[in-house]
């Protein structure tokens, strides 16, 4: 079968990618770092320390996150698309992320008013509240709006009016940490230790894993609720489970990354085309893959275009995806 | 009452506990199709769409092989009852073979993934329903009437027992009508699969249903066979029509007469005269028909369309009285038309030869 050579080979390249960046990743920046002495640091037999410790505690980590992360974004997208059967539904244009980011950042100025440092889980926490509040209101918008655009539309007013509302208490909040905070509310990668990589690790693990294995009711629902349902879905539960697992996975980039822009639909979109087919069982891992890639190239380029200068995250994702975005738009319009 | 494969038991259905049909008796064998028809927004979608579990019945029970269908588990069902619903599919990146593929649903482990013994069953779907060829096309860049097979396959693919169709016809031309219509009667007569579906074409369901209900009002005004359901003059009334007329026995329709005093005669019969009768109610001139025979071909549309028509009985002779009508008729019309050439008005028909020769005299005859 040459469609079984095409995915095989389409994985192949996925992960060349995924590797290949998650090493320049590591060896690139203000202080490059030859591969062997990665080797070395990694094997334990590193001599130099300063490099050792930027690997160890500062790119090793910040890489690892980039790619769970992006593969958390990149899934939350093709969960979202599938669930309004709109090809440019994601966390961001939805204004889920929106949402998740401002209730961080509600609990982060609460916290820090009362000077207490807030854990990993409480952020994930805050933020899955925030983007179900979000995709309450964008379900419901989407029982009155029958038109792809219109929704796409309220999910953008609903990202404006979240972040206005965070730029304000941010703006307001009075503490040195404040730059801290600005700069997340922009989208970064920067500052994350190992204990968040190994948090943010477990839940998106937990979330990849359970829609893998809601491969075969996602089929079913590309279909549209009518046929699935005939096909023997419980279409609601379904449906709830959906918003659940998208939800979680789009609290979990916000909480750690803050918004992170046009990964959603650029990815998605890119894998299907790479791989010629929309079929959950490929997509799934596949659009996994590709969000992580995504997010360390658009990392890599944050850092170091114009190093030392760290440019946000959302502004390459955005240069990068947004003309994803426009050519989708442009090829739907003349499928009609 | 169980020697039914499929009936429902004061059923019930609507909207939001809003009854809008009420006390539904239907009845079907295996491999007899069921036609429900009916006025726009008559409810045919809700009844379907109860029928398939999609709308939770207000009252009453459904029973499909013994067991009602409310107690079956959600694959079961989808193991006995598949649709074909109006609603559109627009499928990403899928081949025509994988939409026809998703129909094993029901029967796959897991992951989905289907066995060389599901591909077969697919590859002899699309054989049944002619879309072999379609097979590796792009779903979306298919027509209408193509996806409407798929579709068909789709349902086929998932072995049901009974597969219930929404207006499966509408978008169709009449070779994909006929087609797609005579794949579900060889399907129902060779793998006594039951078929329930809503059509509009009235001529079509008189002659593919074994069983049609007219769903009329509140109720189900009429359940039965063909013939015991296209008796003259129903259909006008479940429709209720206001213009025009509809032939219970052929299905022809017509738009309505132009009454008024005859302007025209034409003098017609087997079959030869019905494009006249047309082209005279698009001008807008009333006319007068006859003699004709009661059996005529040309009987019907002059009975829809015409001012006055003068006839007798099937086989019986021309009498006098109605030569004489005609005549009178001829005397008072401005022109007269003969749509029967002299060779033909011989025999018992040879009066119409001396009616042709009345208005030629006066010089009437076109």
């Amino acid at each position: 079968m040459s469609k079984g050579k095409r995915y095989g080979a389409a994985f192949v390249i996925l992960l060349a990618l995924l590797a290949a960046f998650l090493v320049l990743n590591v060896c690139i920046g203000s202080v490059n770092i030859p591969l062997a002495d990665i080797v070395d640091i990694i094997s334990g037999a590193g001599q130099n320390n300063t490099f050792s410790d930027i690997v160890r505690d500062i790119r090793a980590p910040r890489a690892c996150a980039a790619a769970i992360l992006g593969g958390a974004l990149a899934l939350a997208g093709y969960l979202l698309q599938t669930f309004f059967h709109n090809p440019i539904a994601s966390p961001f244009t939805l204004g889920i992320s929106s949402g998740a980011k401002l209730v961080v950042a509600l609990v982060m100025v609460a916290a820090l008013g009362y000077s207490r440092q807030i854990s990993s889980w409480l952020m994930i926490f805050a933020a899955f509240v925030g983007a179900m509040i979000c995709m309450g209101f964008v379900v419901l918008m989407s029982r009155v709006i029958n038109q792809m655009s219109m929704l796409i539309v309220s999910g953008v007013m609903i990202g404006y009016i979240c972040s206005a509302v965070t730029d304000f208490v941010v703006t307001f909040a009075d503490d040195s940490d404040i730059v801290n905070l600005h700069n997340w509310s922009l989208g970064s990668f920067s500052g994350i230790s190992w204990d968040n990589v190994a948090i943010m690790a477990v839940v998106v693990g937990i979330a990849t894993l359970c829609v893998f294995l809601l491969s075969k009711p996602i089929s079913a629902y590309q279909m549209g609720e009518a046929y699935a349902q005939n096909m023997g879905l419980n279409v609601k539960l379904f449906r709830i489970v959906l918003v659940v697992l998208s939800s979680v996975l789009a609290a979990a980039v916000t909480a750690f990354a803050g918004p992170v822009s046009f990964v959603g639909i650029a990815v998605p979109h890119l894998v299907k085309s790479l791989f010629g087919t929309a079929q959950p069982l490929l997509m799934v891992p596949a659009c996994f893959l590709g969000g992580s890639s995504f997010c360390l190239l658009c990392d890599l380029l944050a850092r170091t275009m114009f190093a030392p200068t760290e440019l946000s995250i959302s502004t390459v994702t955005a240069m990068l995806g947004a003309p994803v975005v426009i050519y989708v738009m442009i090829r739907r319009q003349k499928e009609k | 009452m169980d020697k039914f494969y499929f009936y429902t038991d004061q059923l019930t259905v609507g909207y939001n506990g809003v009854p809008l049909i009420k006390n539904i008796r239907l009845e079907l064998q295996r491999g007899e199709i069921l036609t429900l028809i009916g006025p726009n927004g008559a409810g045919k979608t809700t009844i379907l769409r109860s029928i398939i579990q999609q709308l939770a019945p207000i009252a009453g029970v459904i029973w499909l092989d013994g067991r009602q269908t409310q107690e079956l588990s959600r694959n079961e069902l989808a193991r006995q009852l598949s649709v074909v619903l109006t609603e559109r599919v627009k499928p990403e990146l899928m081949t025509c073979r994988d939409i026809v593929a998703t129909g094993r649903y029901p029967y796959t482990g897991n992951f989905g993934r289907l066995s060389a013994e599901d591909w077969a069953i697919v590859e002899e779907s699309m054989r049944l329903v002619h879309i072999t060829e379609l097979a590796d096309r792009d779903f979306s860049q298919t027509s209408d009437g193509q996806k409407q097979r798929v579709m068909l396959a789709r349902a086929i693919c998932q072995q049901p027992d009974i597969i219930v169709l929404d207006e499966p016809t509408s978008f169709l031309d009449i070779r994909y009508k006929l087609e797609f219509l005579a794949i579900l009667q060889n399907m129902s007569r060779t793998r006594r699969l039951s078929v329930i579906m809503s059509l509009h074409e009235l001529d079509l369901a008189g002659r593919i249903s074994d069983k049609i209900a007219c769903v009329h009002g509140d109720k189900i005004e009429r359940f039965g066979t063909p013939e015991e359901i296209f008796t003259s003059g129903y259909i006008p009334r479940l429709y209720q029509m206001t213009v025009g007329s509809y032939d219970e026995l052929t299905g022809d329709m017509e738009l309505p007469a132009v009454s008024g005093r005859p302007d025209v005669v034409v003098i017609a019969g087997g079959g030869t005269g019905t494009g006249v009768f047309r082209r005279l109610q698009r001008s807008r001139l009333p006319f007068a028909v006859g003699v004709l025979w009661e059996n005529d071909l040309d009987y019907p549309a002059a009975r829809a369309l015409a001012a006055e028509v003068v006839s007798v009985p099937a086989f019986a002779p021309l009498t006098e009285d109605k030569l004489a009508q005609m005549r009178l008729l001829i005397d008072q019309a401005q022109s007269v038309i003969c749509t029967l050439s002299r060779d033909k008005m011989t025999g018992s028909a040879a009066e119409l030869a001396g009616l042709a020769a009345y208005a030629e005299a006066q010089g009437k005859l076109q």
